[in-house]
C-alpha cells in the first residue's frame, strides 16, 4: 500500500515537473555493462551463508553481482542482500581511516582524531602488551563475526594466547541445536544445514523462518520441495512466510515446543509408527526414551501447546507415513527459553525416529573439504571461538593458560559470549581487561545491553575493526576500518556440504580510502605483538597459495574457477560400503539416552518446563528475520532499505483494538525491566497470536553516524535486557522477554530517498 | 521473431525482493523510483489465512495504453513485444504514466520515463532478464510465448491456474501469474481487512 502510494505521487510529480515547460534536462549516461567491465570470483559478505559469487566492476566500483552455476551455495542464483550488498561498499558512512578516540573523551561520547596505521596499530600493540604484562594472555577477549573473523577470533587468540575468543552465533544462535547433535550424532549440523529439502516428501518447520530467512541455498531447496508437491507444516506461533506456504500451520504457544515433540515421539513409539530396523541398527537407548515419553500423550501436549490433540496425532502419523522422507529440519537461531538443548534433542529424536538422518529425504551427512592448515609453529591454543566440542564435554588447558572466563557457568565446551562480559566488570574469575571486535555487532546481539555497556566503559583497552561507524563502534578507544569484502582476499572458505567444496573472494577492486582488509590488519598486529614466527608470509596470495598447493592446487588456477567441489558421503551407505558409521559418540551409534548429560546433573532425556506466562498487560516479545536484511549490518544501505525501510511491531488485530491502536500507527515497546524502544510502526494483523508480539531483529539503531539506518524503527536487543541460560550448551534464550506497548508519535525523520542520494564523498570520518 | 512473456508462480514466491534488488542494481534504478516492486497481502481471520506475495512491474501487454499516447513516438513496441521507451524522443510529459492501468511507469531523475525494459539488453546477449536469474525460488519463468518448449510456455502449461492484472483492461499482458494462492484468483485490495 505505501509503495502504491508513493509510486501515484511520483507519478504526479512527473507531471508537475513536465508542466513547468521546456522539457527537463535529460543527462543519458552509458550503463554500466556497456563499459568495459571486469569480472572476478567473489564470497558474499551480504550474510553468513558465504555464497560464491561473481562480481561484475567498471573501475572502482562493482555495479553487480551475481551466482554462478558451479557454486553448490548459490547455484547461479542470488538473495535480495546479496544482490544489494555492494552498495555498503560505496556507503558515503563507511569508515575511512583509522581513528583513535580524542584523550580525555569518554568511551560512548564519539570525539575521534584521524591516526595513521602505524600509529594506531602501535597505540594497540602497546596497550595489548601492557595488559598481558599486567594480568595475563586470557585478559584480551576477541569477539568476531563474517568471513573475516578467522584472523581475530581463531588464528591471532590462538597465537597471543586467549581462550576468551567468541562469535555471536554459537551462544546466541546456534549452540544448542549444535551440543545436542554432537551428543545425539557425534557430529555438528554445521553453518549449512545438511537437510535434504528436494528428497523430502514431508517436512515439518518448527520456528524455522525459511523465506524470511533467504539463505539462498535452503530457499532454492524448500521451493523445489513445494514444486515436487512436499507436504509443509510449520509450526509456529505466527503465519510467518513458510506458513503462507504450508499445507498445515500450528499456531503454538510460544514456549511449549518441547512438549509437541515429546507427544510425537510417544505416538511414533506406541502407535508403532517408527522405523524399526533404523533405530535398532544405528541407535542406542531406545528402551529408556520409550518408558520416558510414556505420559506424554498427545492429551498432555494440548494442554501446553494449545494444539488439538487429535491434530497432533494425525501430523505424527503422516509423517510417518512418509519416512523416510519426513524431516523436522533444524532452524539456526535456536536460543529461545534456556532449556534449548532439550528441545532440540527432542527435534533430532523425531527424526530419528523416522529414520532419516543419513537417508535421502532427511539429513544428509556433511563432510568437510579437504584442505591443510598453512604451516606455522604450533599455536599456544586450539582456536575454539567456533565453540562447538565434541561430545567429551571437558577441555584440558595447555601447561600455563587459564581456561575460558566462562568455563564452569554451563556443561558444554561451546563459548558463550555473553558469559564473557561479566568478568570485564567483576574480574571474575579473573579480570578480562580488553577487547578486540571485528565485525561483531555488540549492542545489536549480545542482551542485556546496559550491562555490555558497563562493561567497555571499565576496559582497559576497547579496539573495533568494522567497515561501518555502527554505535557500538563508537565506543572503541582505537577504530580500525577495513577493506569490504569486495575490496579484499580472506581465507580459503572450506564449506562441509553434500559435496565438500573450498571457495575463494578475490578483490574486484583496491580498498577505498585508508581501509586495509583483516589480513592484513591481522598480521600487521601480530608482528607487533612478537607473533611474527606465526605469520611467516608476507601477503595473502602467498599464504593461499601455499595452502592450495598442500592439497595439489594452486591460487592461480583457483582464480579462475572460484570454487573448488570434492566428492562427499552424503548417506549412511556410502559409509557401510567402507564398512562404518559416521557417528561420532561413544556408542558409535546415535544415542538417545546421555549418560553425561546425567552425570553432570542433567537430565538425560529432554525434559519440557513450562515457560513462564506474561506479567498482566504483556506480551511475549518474538523476533526473526527480514528477507532483505541481515541482522543489524545491512540497514544503512539505502537499496536494501527502500525494500524495508522500518520494523513493525506485529500484534494481534484484537489485541491492538483493545489498546486503542490502528494499523500504521506508532508506539513505543517498554519491556519488563523499563527499557523502551520506538517509536516503531504497528503492524494490526491476524498473522500472530494473542499472546505475542513480533518484532524484525536489526533495526532501531542508535548510531548518528549511520544516517540512513538511525532511528528508524526499534531493536529487539535492546529490549532482550534478560537472557535464560541453557545450561547445558551455554546457549543465551531470548524470548523470555516481555514487552507492553504505549502509543507514540510518529518520529519525523529524514526522507530515505534524499539520504540515498548524497553523493559518495569523502568526510572527516 | 520470439514473442517474450514472463510467468511468476505465485505458489513458491516468498516476497523475499531478491528480483526487485537484483533489478535496481541491474538497471542502475535511481533511489526512490522502481521497475519492479512487491504486493503483499493478508486475507482472511485467525487462523484460516492466506498471504499473497506478488512481485509486480511492467506487463509488457500486446495491447499497451501507454505506447498510442505518446506524442513524440518515445514509446514503442519491438518486434519481440517488448514495450519500451526511447529516451532521447521522451518529453516527459507524463502521458503514458497517466495511461498505464499498473503504476509501472515513473519519470527517471535524469528526465525521461524509465521502467521494466524486461532487460532488452541481456536479451540481447541471450540472457535472462535479471529478475528471473536470481529469483532463489526460481518462481520466475521467461522466453518464447510462441515456443511451446520455453521455460515460459512450459510454466504456462503446467500450471493449475493463470491469471493476469486487471484483464477487463484489455491491455492483454504478457506477465502472468500463476497458482495464486486464493481459489478466487489474484487478491484485490477490496479483500484486505482494515480497521
Amino acid at each position: 500500500m505505501q509503495r502504491r502510494e508513493f509510486l501515484k505521487l511520483s507519478a504526479l510529480s512527473a507531471g508537475a515537473l513536465a508542466l513547468k515547460g521546456s522539457g527537463p534536462a535529460k543527462a543519458l549516461g552509458t550503463p554500466w555493462h556497456a563499459k568495459e567491465v571486469r569480472s572476478v570470483y567473489q564470497i558474499c559478505e551480504g550474510c553468513f551463508w558465504r555464497c560464491g559469487i561473481v562480481a561484475h566492476a567498471v573501475g572502482n566500483r562493482v555495479y553487480k553481482v551475481e551466482g554462478y552455476e558451479a557454486n553448490p551455495k548459490s547455484r547461479g542464483r542470488l538473495c535480495p542482500r546479496g544482490q544489494g550488498m555492494p552498495q555498503t561498499t560505496y556507503d558515503p558512512d563507511r569508515l575511512k581511516r583509522p581513528l583513535i578516540r580524542v584523550e580525555g573523551t569518554e568511551r560512548g561520547e564519539g570525539k575521534y582524531r584521524v591516526a595513521t596505521w602505524e600509529e594506531a596499530l602501535d597505540h594497540v600493540a602497546k596497550k595489548m602488551l601492557e595488559i598481558r604484562e599486567k594480568y595475563g594472555p586470557e585478559a584480551i577477549a576477541f569477539f568476531g563475526h563474517g568471513t573475516g573473523d578467522t584472523w581475530f577470533v581463531d588464528f591471532l587468540p590462538a597465537a597471543w594466547g586467549s581462550p576468551n575468543a567468541a562469535k555471536p552465533s554459537v551462544a546466541i544462535c546456534t549452540a544448542p541445536r549444535e551440543v545436542a547433535s554432537q551428543w545425539v550424532f557425534g557430529r555438528p549440523i554445521g553453518g549449512h544445514e545438511p537437510i535434504d529439502w528436494e528428497n523430502a516428501r514431508y517436512i515439518v518447520l518448527i520456528g524455522h523462518h525459511i523465506g524470511e530467512d533467504t539463505h539462498n541455498t535452503q530457499l532454492q531447496d524448500f521451493a523445489l520441495a513445494l514444486k515436487r508437491g512436499a507436504k509443509v507444516v510449520v509450526v509456529d506461533p505466527r503465519f510467518s512466510t513458510a506458513a503462507s506456504k504450508a499445507h498445515l500451520w500450528l499456531p503454538i504457544k510460544p514456549g511449549t515446543d518441547t512438549a509437541l515433540l515429546l507427544a510425537w515421539i510417544h505416538v511414533l513409539i506406541y502407535e508403532n509408527l517408527y522405523d524399526k530396523d533404523y533405530v535398532e541398527k544405528y541407535t542406542t537407548g531406545f528402551e529408556e526414551l520409550k518408558a520416558h515419553v510414556k505420559d506424554f500423550t498427545p492429551e498432555w501436549a494440548e494442554k501446553h501447546t494449545e494444539i488439538p490433540a487429535a491434530t497432533i496425532r494425525q501430523v505424527a502419523r503422516e509423517m510417518a507415513a512418509h519416512k523416510p522422507q519426513a524431516v523436522l529440519p533444524p532452524s539456526r537461531h535456536t536460543v529461545w527459553y534456556g532449556d534449548d538443548t532439550y528441545r532440540m534433542m527432542a527435534l533430532y529424536y523425531v527424526n530419528v525416529l523416522l529414520g532419516n538422518y543419513g537417508r535421502p529425504g532427511g539429513f544428509y551427512i556433511a563432510q568437510s573439504p579437504y584442505l591443510e592448515k598453512y604451516p606455522t609453529p604450533p599455536l599456544p591454543l586450539e582456536p575454539a571461538a567456533g565453540g562447538c566440542s565434541g561430545p567429551s564435554g571437558g577441555d584440558h588447558e595447555p601447561e600455563g593458560y587459564k581456561p575460558r572466563a566462562d568455563k564452569g557457568k554451563f556443561f558444554a565446551k561451546t563459548t558463550a559470549i555473553q558469559e564473557l562480559i561479566e568478568p570485564m566488570i567483576t574480574g571474575k574469575p579473573y579480570p578480562i581487561r580488553g577487547l578486540i571486535a571485528y565485525g561483531i555487532n555488540l549492542f545489536h546481539s549480545i542482551p542485556n545491553v546496559p550491562r555490555t555497556k558497563e562493561a567497555l566503559k571499565g576496559l582497559d583497552l576497547y579496539v573495533a575493526i568494522d567497515v561501518l561507524p555502527q554505535e557500538h563502534v563508537m565506543w572503541a578507544d582505537v577504530i580500525l576500518p577495513e577493506a569490504t569484502y569486495l575490496e579484499r582476499y580472506d581465507d580459503l572458505v572450506a564449506v562441509a556440504h553434500k559435496t565438500p567444496f573450498l571457495e575463494l573472494r578475490t578483490p574486484a577492486h583496491e580498498p577505498l580510502f585508508d581501509t586495509k582488509p583483516g589480513w592484513w590488519i591481522a598480521r600487521e598486529l601480530g608482528l607487533r605483538l612478537g607473533l611474527e614466527a606465526f605469520f611467516p608470509w608476507k601477503d595473502i596470495e602467498e599464504y593461499l597459495n601455499t595452502r592450495l598447493q598442500s592439497i595439489g592446487f594452486d591460487l592461480e588456477t583457483l582464480k579462475g574457477m572460484g570454487t573448488l567441489v570434492q566428492k562427499g558421503k552424503p548417506w549412511l551407505e556410502d559409509w557401510e560400503k567402507e564398512g562404518r558409521l559416521p557417528f561420532g559418540t561413544a556408542s558409535g551409534k546415535i544415542e538417545l539416552y546421555c549418560e553425561k548429560f546425567k552425570e553432570a546433573g542433567h537430565q538425560p532425556l529432554p525434559v519440557f518446563t513450562p515457560p513462564e506466562e506474561p506479567p498482566a498487560g504483556h506480551y511475549r516479545l518474538l523476533y526473526g528475520r527480514s528477507p532483505v536484511h541481515t541482522f543489524a549490518r545491512t540497514q544503512n544501505n539505502w537499496v536494501l532499505m527502500e525494500m524495508d525501510p522500518e520494523n513493525e511491531v506485529w500484534i494481534h488485530r484484537e489485541e491492538a483494538r483493545k489498546l486503542g491502536l490502528k494499523d500504521g500507527d506508532y508506539v513505543i515497546l517498554v519491556n519488563q525491566d523499563g527499557a523502551r524502544e520506538g517509536p516503531v510502526r504497528v503492524k494490526a494483523t491476524e498473522r500472530i497470536r494473542k499472546d505475542c508480539v513480533y518484532l524484525v531483529h536489526g533495526f532501531g539503531h542508535k548510531a548518528p553516524l549511520m544516517r540512513i539506518a538511525h532511528g528508524r524503527g526499534a531493536s529487539d536487543t535492546y529490549l532482550q535486557t534478560r537472557y535464560k541460560l541453557d545450561p547445558i550448551s551455554g546457549g543465551a534464550g531470548l524470548r523470555v522477554n516481555f514487552v507492553r506497548l504505549e502509543k507514540a508519535e510518529r518520529p519525523r525523520l529524514p526522507a530515505l530517498t534524499g539520504l540515498a542520494k548524497r553523493p559518495f564523498d569523502e568526510r572527516r570520518i | 521473431m520470439p514473442r517474450y512473456a514472463m510467468a511468476i508462480d505465485l505458489s513458491l514466491c516468498v516476497g523475499c525482493a531478491a528480483c526487485a534488488v537484483a533489478c535496481k542494481m541491474e538497471n542502475e534504478v535511481p533511489p526512490g523510483v522502481f521497475n519492479l516492486w512487491i504486493r503483499e497481502r493478508e486475507v482472511g481471520v485467525y487462523p484460516d489465512l492466506l498471504v499473497e506475495f506478488r512481485p509486480e512491474q511492467c506487463l509488457h501487454c500486446e495491447n499497451p495504453p501507454c505506447v498510442p499516447v505518446c506524442p513524440t513516438g518515445a514509446s514503442y513496441q519491438t518486434q519481440e513485444g517488448l514495450v519500451l521507451v526511447d529516451p532521447k524522443k521522451c518529453i516527459a510529459c507524463g502521458a503514458c504514466i497517466a495511461a498505464c492501468p499498473y503504476d509501472a511507469r515513473y519519470l527517471h531523475p535524469a528526465g525521461y520515463v524509465s521502467k521494466c525494459t524486461f532487460c532488452a539488453h541481456r536479451l540481447e546477449k541471450g540472457r535472462v532478464p535479471a529478475c528471473v536469474e536470481t529469483c532463489p525460488t526460481g518462481c520466475r519463468a521467461f522466453g518464447d510465448l510462441d515456443d511451446p518448449e520455453s521455460p515460459v510456455s512450459q510454466a504456462l502449461k503446467a500450471a493449475d491456474r493463470v491469471d493476469v492484472l486487471r484483464p477487463e483492461q484489455g491491455t492483454r499482458p504478457k506477465l502472468f501469474y500463476l497458482n495464486a494462492p486464493s481459489k478466487r484468483g489474484l487478491t484485490r485490495e477490496s479483500e484486505v481487512r482494515h480497521d
